[in-house]
């Protein structure tokens, strides 16, 4: 039998958890996210163009946020099956950022290395590659190297595009880069290491 | 009118004919555009999922810069959606979050540079367009009206969503595009899905899903027999055009909407060359849609444009079909 006082204090450690997490993903994103005034009324997950094929809706991921289960919002395909699209965002009745949330939750997801799917993260991860490489996007090579690792299979059916892009000029076998590449470096490398200390 | 421009890598490459097509008409809009020097990528939807500060402070770089080269003009205008929302958005939050602008500079430090927020404003061409030049001027620019074209006006979703500045009257309907399209002769098709999404990255993480959403773009344009779909973003294009041959070759379908960008149908009213307004580079031909408007397809001249196939109506999707009197 669970007596009052230890079932006070469950209540009292679970709610300083879903309010530590809740803070935590605020913490770490720009403005006023709004969060916390989530009324659960589903309109992020009813507007959203990918919500078929996410694993959990927003509103989801924010009752879950508040219960304090990290460890599955970070696991969910949800924040990387969004397309920046912002309609649950002018929609929300509560005005809370979604979108931005979920850039939140990309990131968090990475750095607890708790996504399930690696199409995603590593898309990203080369985009960004190849602008700190460059200083520019490099559509070929994001385009080959993506590809090959994650759908190598697709790879002939996609030559014909491949080709069309090639020759109808819209692609380049090099990348361009910016003169100021080392500027660039230095300012996101100061970046990085006070993002580390926050 | 003078402005600081912002290209961006997609305008570059992938969206070669927006770029090429803009610069055929900016003398006609008496525009001159100042590329911001030595800008960088801005991180598109990928740099922020990975890093946060960083991914603001890539974007401040070009903002920085531009508050050096302002000399006069402080408005950087940007064609592409994703650029202009992710310049935009650096310079709000940046406005609203002291913590965060003062992060941005320290990092700008390290490169010599510094960006006040609030000293740059960000619009985008249609907004540039629609609101500084003005339906009435694009109407006396006319020499060759659209007369006849079906036209399928799509806004995609940056340009008008968040809209953190408040430059649309509707981030979900708005309807000034279509004012400008018929100013220049075309006849506007109604079109729903006006600022739905066209896929986004989705063709590289999750290709069904990108392409359920091509395909209703392209059905909902089709439904409404438009001749040609017309967009203000570079992603969309691509993915639209593009990624409709592969939508086609997964669900089996025959959509034939040609994509293309609101500077080279303007370029076309305003009587310029197709070639100059990279026209046929499209994956989805343009040619019959530029037929009813007068111009010979550009890759075949000799041959005359083939009538454009129309979908049977036993092959169509489990649709309601259009109400009566909303087609011609």
């Amino acid at each position: 039998m669970v007596n009052g006082s230890d079932l006070a204090l469950e209540v009292e450690l679970l709610e300083a958890e879903e309010l530590n997490l809740v803070a935590l993903v605020e913490a770490q994103t720009p403005g006023d996210t709004r969060l916390a005034m989530c009324i659960q009324c589903g309109t992020c997950g009813g507007s959203c163009p990918s919500g078929p094929d996410m694993d959990h809706t927003p509103r989801q991921i924010f009752a879950m946020l508040r219960a304090g289960f990290k460890d599955d919002v970070l696991r969910s395909n949800t924040p990387w099956y969004c397309v920046s699209c912002y309609l649950c965002t002018v929609r929300c009745p509560q005005e809370i950022r979604i979108t931005d949330l979920m850039y939140t939750l990309k990131r968090m997801s990475v750095e607890a290395g708790l996504y399930e799917d690696s199409t995603a993260p590593d898309l990203s991860g080369t985009f960004v590659d190849y602008v700190e490489r460059y200083g520019r996007s490099f559509e070929f090579g994001l385009a080959t190297r993506h590809n090959l690792r994650h759908r190598p299979l697709s790879m002939p059916s996609m030559v014909p595009m491949g080709f069309g892009m090639l020759t109808k000029g819209r692609m380049d076998l090099t990348p361009h880069q910016i003169e100021g590449l080392d500027q660039l470096r230095s300012i996101l490398r100061r970046a990085k290491e006070l993002e580390a200390v926050q | 009118m003078r402005y600081l421009f912002y290209p961006g890598c997609s305008m570059q490459r992938t969206a070669r004919p927006y770029l090429d097509s803009l610069h055929a008409i900016q003398e006609t809009l008496e525009l001159e555009l100042e590329e911001v020097h030595d800008w960088n990528c801005c991180g598109a939807t990928e740099y922020m999922s990975i890093y946060r500060l960083p991914a603001f402070a890539l974007i401040g770089r070009n903002l920085a810069l531009a508050q050096q080269q302002a000399n006069g003009s402080s408005t950087v205008m940007a064609a592409c959606s994703a650029c202009y929302l992710n310049l935009s958005k650096t310079d709000h939050y940046m406005r609203e979050d002291s913590q965060l602008s003062q992060d941005v500079n320290t990092a700008l430090q390290a490169g010599g540079l510094r960006y006040d927020p609030g000293t740059i404003a960000v619009r985008h061409l249609l907004d540039v367009i629609l609101n500084d030049i003005g339906v009435e001027r694009i109407r006396e620019l006319v020499t060759r009206p659209l007369t006849g074209l079906r036209v399928a006006a799509y806004y995609g979703c940056m340009i008008v969503r968040p809209d953190l500045e408040h430059r649309w009257e509707n981030p979900e309907y708005p309807t000034a595009l279509e004012g400008l399209m018929t100013a220049l002769g075309a006849e506007v098709v109604d079109f729903p899905l006006k600022t739905h999404c066209c896929g986004g990255h989705m063709t590289q993480i999750s290709p069904e899903t990108a392409y359920e959403l091509i395909r209703r773009l392209v059905h909902g344009a089709a439904l409404y027999e438009a001749d040609v779909l017309v967009t203000v973003c570079p992603m969309c294009q691509l993915n639209l055009d593009a990624y409709q041959v592969e939508m086609n070759k997964h669900f089996k379908t025959d959509y034939e909407i040609p994509i293309l960008f609101v500077t080279q149908l303007m370029g076309l009213a305003f009587g310029k060359d197709p070639d100059e307004l990279g026209l046929g580079r499209e994956f989805v031909d343009s040619g019959p849609a530029l037929a009813k408007i007068g111009l010979a397809a550009l890759d075949d001249e000799q041959a005359p444009p083939s009538p454009r196939k129309k979908r049977k109506k036993e092959e169509g999707l489990p649709m309601p079909p259009p109400m009566e009197g909303e087609l011609r």
